[in-house]
């Protein structure tokens, strides 16, 4: 490998550093210089969304005592876990995004306030008074039935998904509509199991947040070592031990002040667990199995893609099913919270907020680029933002401008950062 | 390179014909490689190039003629079959997905698993392996993606990717087409390093220079007939623009439909 004859490689290609794929084992100042000209070249990674969480906190800690509570912060908790979980959904639809042509779920918040209104249709106290299992279930196989149908449209005739989910958003809208009107007078149907309304109310109690974030910390290192052992086992290059320890010391600190800080209030919410339950699930199946690969391949490439015998509708339908399987989950999330599903469930500026969610945290709307945990980075960024908006009272208006001007940066940084790795990509 | 004059072709064509409507696209071609040869493909546009090759996979399989592959007769009725036999064929836009990482791109599709997991250390050895086999390494890593690679480093995985599979016979379309010189000058190493592997390698080039460079023999097609097969050594660039452009076509286009 080293003693390669010169004109094998250019000086512009060849750094004799790392000919023939380096040590196993990386040195620590390696792994830097490698991470910052991985940033450099425009693959940024979770890094904008950490400095602007910590912008946000303090900016508004410093206008409003309030905000960096523990009260607040579960609150927050609360409050982002509906636009968290369908914002998954997205991210998953976002990933298959077909060259230019951008993949969108448009009618993602009224297929979810069908499935809030579905669920909260069944539980009715004896017309039909399912068991809440059953209602949840039932919820979500009409919203996953929504998507197989959004799917067909859009991979069968060719649609655009934009116009079929546009259509999709009239339609759903006014299912919501007719459904809540005819079932109720004032508009307003409330959910009577008490463990639906559990579902987005009732917070853990102390002892198993503290064992929860325990053993996410601890499965997190367990994972870590185990790769870390494997690949040096098998001669493949690993992490620096300095820093994965820096890995697990800095998620370790992260989550056990942020169980402390929610037990010092009203504890860890159970839809935290729930959201967090799902972000897992999700994040194992895009990033560790073949279904998950061939995602990927579809967002990045579907010709090449097709040609390596991928049946890429295929993926598009699963995909668009899950999402609709998210949006169910989001919908019985959000229709808990509210104790209540109404005719303007779904409403309002809840689609911005999902679609700006995803974006934000860092999946790129030209397909193929984004992990599944961008959901959660990006409804806590827009939700801390709306948060620390509300306890100043900052009017509607100036809120919803706020917002768009977020949105349109994380854009903006998608673009520049798909741009400069094209860029790189000449050399 | 190998003992050649005794070696049975790895693929023989005899006499293969294809026609789409009434456009003879070619007419009893003849074309072989032998195992551990650089056979260089050439002709103008609409020589019949590509007609030739996507019938040897199988995209649009011939009308008559007969194909053999290992000496033994076959029937090749797409991608599929052609890749069951060990010929793959590196397309000029190479189709990789620029999202994913180099070891992604290459098990792209036929990835291994461990149950319901990727089993990426295994796939990851193995892609190390064959890059290194073809002593492909610029890379700055498996594991980095591949929009971060120059034209070169591209075609090098595309290649790579194509001997994943115990591949026998490698056609390679137009692969320096895009490339800069320094570039061209690392493809060219590594189709040299296939042959000496025992490959068989096919390249299609409009480039006589890169052509007499790496290619042991040159099949020059014309107006969908086989007008010649030089010996590099023996013949100039000179010779084989002559085939090209002015070589002899046994039969005379417009001739055969009457025979038909």
């Amino acid at each position: 490998m080293s003693d390669q004859s010169p004109q094998d490689t250019t000086a512009a290609d060849f750094n004799p550093r790392t000919a023939g794929f380096a040590a196993p084992t990386t040195s620590v100042g390696d792994y830097v210089a490698q991470r910052w000209q991985a940033i450099r070249s425009g693959e940024l990674g979770s890094l904008p969304i950490i400095v602007g969480l910590i912008l946000i906190a303090i900016v508004f800690g410093s206008l409003e005592e309030q905000f960096l509570t523990a009260r607040n912060f579960t609150n927050l908790l609360l409050q982002m876990a509906p636009v968290a979980t369908l914002a998954i959904g997205i991210v998953f639809v976002l990933l298959i995004a077909d060259g230019e042509i951008i993949t969108i779920d448009l009618s993602v918040a009224y297929v979810a306030a069908v499935g809030g209104v579905t669920m909260v249709l069944l539980q009715r106290p004896g017309d039909p008074g399912w068991p809440w299992w059953a209602a949840i279930l039932g919820a979500v196989v009409v919203t996953t039935a929504i998507g197989f149908l959004h799917s067909m449209i859009i991979t069968k005739a060719g649609v655009p998904s934009f116009i079929t989910t546009l259509g999709g958003f009239l339609i759903w809208s006014g299912v919501v509509l007719i459904l809540t009107t005819q079932y109720s007078t004032a508009g307003t149907i409330r959910i009577q199991d008490k463990t639906l309304v559990g579902i987005s109310n009732n917070f853990l109690n102390d002892a198993i947040g503290w064992i929860l974030g325990i053993v996410i910390v601890v499965g997190y290192a367990a994972s870590q070592l185990l790769d870390a052992r494997n690949r040096r086992s098998r001669g493949l290059e690993s992490k620096p031990p300095l820093v994965i320890a820096g890995q697990i010391i800095g998620l370790g600190v992260v989550t056990l002040v942020a169980v402390a800080v929610a037990n010092s209030d009203r504890g860890v919410p159970q839809v935290t667990l729930t959201l967090g339950a799902f972000l897992l699930f999700w994040t194992f199946i895009a990033s560790r199995t073949r279904f998950g690969r061939h995602i990927y391949a579809v967002g990045g490439n579907p010709e090449a893609a097709r040609r390596a015998g991928i049946n890429v509708d295929g993926i598009r339908v699963k995909v668009l099913m899950i999402n609709g399987f998210m949006a169910g989950v989001g919908g019985i999330v959000l229709a808990s919270r509210l104790r209540s599903v109404a005719t303007n469930t779904g409403g309002g500026n809840l689609l911005l907020n999902i679609i700006a969610a995803a974006v934000i945290g860092g999946t790129s709307l030209f397909g193929g680029e984004g992990r599944i945990v961008s959901a959660l980075y990006g409804a806590l960024v827009i939700q801390s933002i709306q948060n620390g908006m509300d306890l100043l009272g900052i009017a509607s208006g100036t809120k919803f401008v706020v917002t768009g001007i977020v949105l349109l940066l994380a854009v903006l940084l998608d673009s520049l950062s798909k741009r400069r790795r094209a860029a790189s990509g000449l050399a | 390179m190998t003992d050649r004059p005794n070696s049975t072709p790895l693929l023989e064509c005899r006499a293969v014909s294809k026609k789409f409507g009434a456009v003879q696209a070619i007419y009893k071609v003849d074309f072989e490689v032998r195992p551990g040869e650089v056979m260089a493909l050439v002709g103008d546009n609409g020589a019949g190039k590509s007609t030739l090759i996507k019938g040897i996979v199988g995209i649009y399989p011939f009308d008559e003629g007969q194909v053999s592959f290992d000496g033994k007769p076959v029937k090749i009725h797409g991608p599929r079959d052609a890749a069951d036999l060990g010929i793959e064929v590196v397309y000029q836009d190479l189709a990789l997905a620029d999202n994913l990482d180099v070891v992604a791109n290459m098990f792209l599709g036929r990835e291994e698993m461990r149950g319901v997991v990727l089993n990426e250390l295994t796939m990851e050895k193995r892609a190390k392996e064959v890059l290194e086999s073809l002593s492909v390494t610029t890379l700055r890593s498996v594991r980095q993606t591949v929009a971060g690679l120059s034209g070169g480093q591209r075609q090098a995985v595309a290649v790579a990717k194509s001997v994943l599979w115990d591949s026998r016979l490698v056609i390679l379309d137009e692969p320096t087409a895009a490339l800069g010189v320094a570039q061209t000058r690392q493809v060219l190493d590594l189709v040299k390093r296939l042959s000496e592997q025992g490959y068989g390698v096919v390249i299609i080039s409009h480039n006589l220079h890169d052509v007499f460079e790496v290619a042991d023999r040159i099949t020059v097609l014309r107006l969908g007939q086989q007008v010649a097969v030089l010996d590099r050594h023996a013949v100039t660039q000179q010779d084989v623009v002559h085939a090209i452009t002015a070589g002899t076509l046994a039969h005379v286009p417009g001739m055969q439909e009457a025979d038909a």
